[in-house]
């Protein structure tokens, strides 16, 4: 075991991908000598030569659209959107051609490639630093979107993403790259929990939270508070966004009959919507309350001294809970 | 390379149309052998005539797959007619182990690829997506979205680099080459290319078939400067060949081509030419242009000269010319009886290959389409 920052995890993960195998690129702006603006990618130019990490021009749909090449070509390029609010000059790029190569092509062509996007707001940034995109990439048939929550996730989902043949969408949670958490790099990679599976990250009997991503932290915390007062609550880490994982979900909300899904995007047609009819669909007898959100407004992220009332937190978490028990 | 100058001047001929821009150019409209003084090539009697061979094949194909989309037999269809030299000309300078990257006009370029020309059909017809396997075939499935596969080809070619296959030998050194139109050229994704393709010095040749309209939209609402020195200001060659002319179009692809596999970086031909019939099946375009420009540019027909060229040297006869008629009527039937077999995909295909290691999601849709099917069963 290791105590590792969240980010230090993914670092350690993107290096033993490209130990793994030398098809491995990274690609992105910034990744090289200066190691990415969270240093997410410190040290590999140095250690794997500048042919396999790419300091790339500063045009996202470039470099989405040259490291489709060089899938073709047999790589399997680690591309780095330095923020999420870069990633839409790139959209067209993975909407329709990393999403559709492989339908077009009847299955003879796979693009492994791996889209990293640091996403999420919460640390004091200005416009097209905080946005959570996710949605809009988990509603594109033929992507694949992760997101991880804390170091040992970090470390493991990164390596499976490089090595999955599926083109990945991995958004990491970027106001927790500082978190520290257990991470054990002894362990080997085909016994990691599986990529797109989520996670009961706390039992609990009386509420179930659904979260990824930074949210996850966020819940937990309200988890422990809502015990003190002397309520239960299941959290369930999602994990992977597209595909949903909702087995896990359902047998919970079977339990508890209360779920509130919690993300940073904004609520109108987001993530919660597509959680929360599944539940409706396949729990409907045993729910005691209709499924709540607690989600980003449906407005710009603002600017950053408002975001702090912007970001669902413990409070609107448990209020949401509190509402729950009203029905 | 740097120097682009007017091959010869101009004998005879029709003089209706706008003033010739300046382009490499080794066979006139009028059939008669020019030379330029950075672009000589020489062709034996048999590559010659099997260029001819080549245009008027692809030019009845084409003709083919357009009465096809009238009797309603595909959706739609990209006509290449007046393309054809531009086409045949850089499809034949690639060598077998180079790579094409299409948009979805270029069947002239498959065929010269020696890929069955039925491939693209199935697309057209509506039964499939494209569906071959692109780097089996050294040739990419076709990219509709206007400009993107030219990133694909310079990533590719990254990759060539960084195989090592980037080299004096011109028998395994491979170099890549990205289709686009005049159309493309305003897009953003194209310039990225240039941009990645010459600071990564990728072995890629950008080949800009001007046909002059994108759809309706005449050259001059893309551009205020001949294409080709676009690529000055990317820092890479640019050079424009008469499209139209199969021989110059062969000469200047295969040196951008060699020049690439050797390490020199990429370069941008614009292959002067004319759509002669329309954008698709489904566009009109007497709407946006006049007789007299369509007209003008029937002089310069890529295939009268050519056929002018073996008649004054010599290299063929009446019965040759017959012949390829008829090879190419066989083949063109021989198409047509494919594509009407071509059967319509079972429905549930369409649930196949969405994702390499497949997803819960779309198995469940699957098997609820299925259950959804069989529900009816019996019932008529």
């Amino acid at each position: 075991m290791e105590t590792l920052t969240l980010g230090k995890a993914l670092n350690l993960g993107l290096r033993r991908a490209m130990e793994d195998d030398p098809k491995v690129l990274i690609m992105g702006e910034d990744v090289g000598k200066l190691g990415g603006v969270f240093r997410i990618t410190d040290g590999l130019q140095k250690d794997f030569g500048d042919e396999r990490v790419i300091d790339t021009p500063l045009a996202e749909a470039g470099i989405v659209g040259t490291a489709i090449g060089l899938a073709l070509r047999g790589y399997r390029p680690v591309v780095e959107i330095q923020f999420d609010g870069f990633v839409y000059p790139a959209y067209d790029q993975i909407v329709c051609q990393v999403a559709k190569f492989h339908y077009r092509s009847k299955g003879k062509v796979k693009l492994p490639m791996v889209i990293r996007i640091p996403f999420g707001g919460g640390i004091g940034a200005v416009e097209h630093h905080s946005e959570s995109p996710e949605a809009y990439f988990s509603h594109t048939a033929g992507l694949k979107v992760v997101a991880c929550s804390n170091p040992s996730d970090a470390y493991w989902m990164i390596q499976q993403a490089i090595a999955s043949d599926d083109p990945i969408i991995f958004f990491e949670p970027k106001r927790r790259y500082w978190e520290k958490g257990e991470v054990d790099t002894a362990a080997t990679l085909s016994g990691a929990y599986p990529l797109h599976s989520s996670r009961v990250a706390r039992s609990g009997t009386d509420a179930t939270l659904l979260a990824y991503g930074p949210m996850v932290r966020t819940c937990l915390d309200a988890a422990t508070a809502a015990a003190e007062d002397g309520r239960n609550l299941e959290v369930i880490d999602m994990r992977s966004l597209s595909p949903l994982d909702m087995a896990p979900v359902f047998d919970s909300v079977r339990k508890t009959g209360r779920a509130v899904v919690v993300h940073e995007a904004a609520g109108n047609v987001g993530l919660g919507a597509e959680i929360s009819a599944r539940i409706t669909e396949e729990c409907f007898y045993s729910l005691e309350a209709p499924v709540l959100r607690v989600t980003g407004y449906d407005i710009p992220y603002p600017a950053s001294r408002m975001e702090e009332e912007f970001l669902p937190d413990l409070d609107r978490v448990l209020d949401a809970v509190d509402r729950s028990f009203g029905f | 390379m740097t120097r682009v100058e007017r091959a010869a001047p101009r004998r005879g001929g029709k003089r209706s149309g706008p003033p010739e821009p300046e382009f490499v150019q080794l066979l006139t409209p009028e059939g008669e052998r020019v030379s330029h003084p950075d672009y000589s090539v020489d062709f034996t009697d048999d590559e010659l005539r099997g260029l001819y061979r080549d245009l008027v094949t692809v030019r009845k194909l084409d003709a083919e797959a357009t009465a096809l989309q009238r009797q309603g037999e595909l959706g739609i269809w990209a006509s290449l007619l007046g393309q054809e030299a531009a086409q045949v000309g850089s499809g034949r300078a690639l060598r077998t182990q180079d790579m094409a990257f299409p948009t979805y006009r270029e069947h002239g370029v498959l065929y010269c690829r020696n890929i069955d020309p039925i491939m693209p059909l199935g697309l057209f017809r509506g039964v499939d997506q494209g569906g071959w396997d692109p780097v089996a075939n050294r040739f990419n499935t076709y990219t509709i979205v206007i400009g993107a596969q030219t990133l694909h080809a310079t990533g590719y070619a990254m990759g060539v680099a960084k195989d090592g296959k980037v080299g004096d030998d011109d028998e395994t050194s491979e170099a890549v080459i990205a289709y686009f139109g005049d159309g493309a050229t305003s897009q953003g994704d194209v310039n990225e290319s240039f941009i990645f393709s010459s600071v990564y010095n990728a072995p890629i040749v950008f080949f800009c078939q001007n046909n002059q309209y994108a759809i309706s939209e005449p050259l001059e609402r893309q551009t205020r400067i001949p294409l080709y020195q676009r690529a000055a200001g990317f820092g890479f060659p640019g050079i424009r060949v008469d499209g139209n002319d199969v021989l110059a179009t062969y000469a200047v692809t295969r040196a951008a081509l060699d020049n690439a596999r050797h390490g020199q970086g990429p370069t941008l031909i614009e292959a002067y030419t004319y759509r002669m019939g329309a954008h698709t099946t489904s566009d009109d375009p007497t709407r946006y242009r006049v007789a007299s420009e369509v007209e003008a540019w029937q002089a310069k027909d890529p295939i009268v000269r050519m056929r002018l060229l073996l008649e004054k040297q010599g290299l063929a006869d009446e019965a040759f010319f017959k012949a390829v008629d008829e090879q190419a009527r066989v083949e063109a039937v021989k198409l047509r009886e494919r594509v009407l077999s071509m059967p319509d995909p079972d429905p549930v295909t369409m649930f196949d290959h969405v994702y390499p290691n497949g997803s819960p999601l779309v198995d469940k849709q699957r098997a609820e389409f299925e259950t959804y099917h069989a529900s009816f069963e019996g019932s008529h």
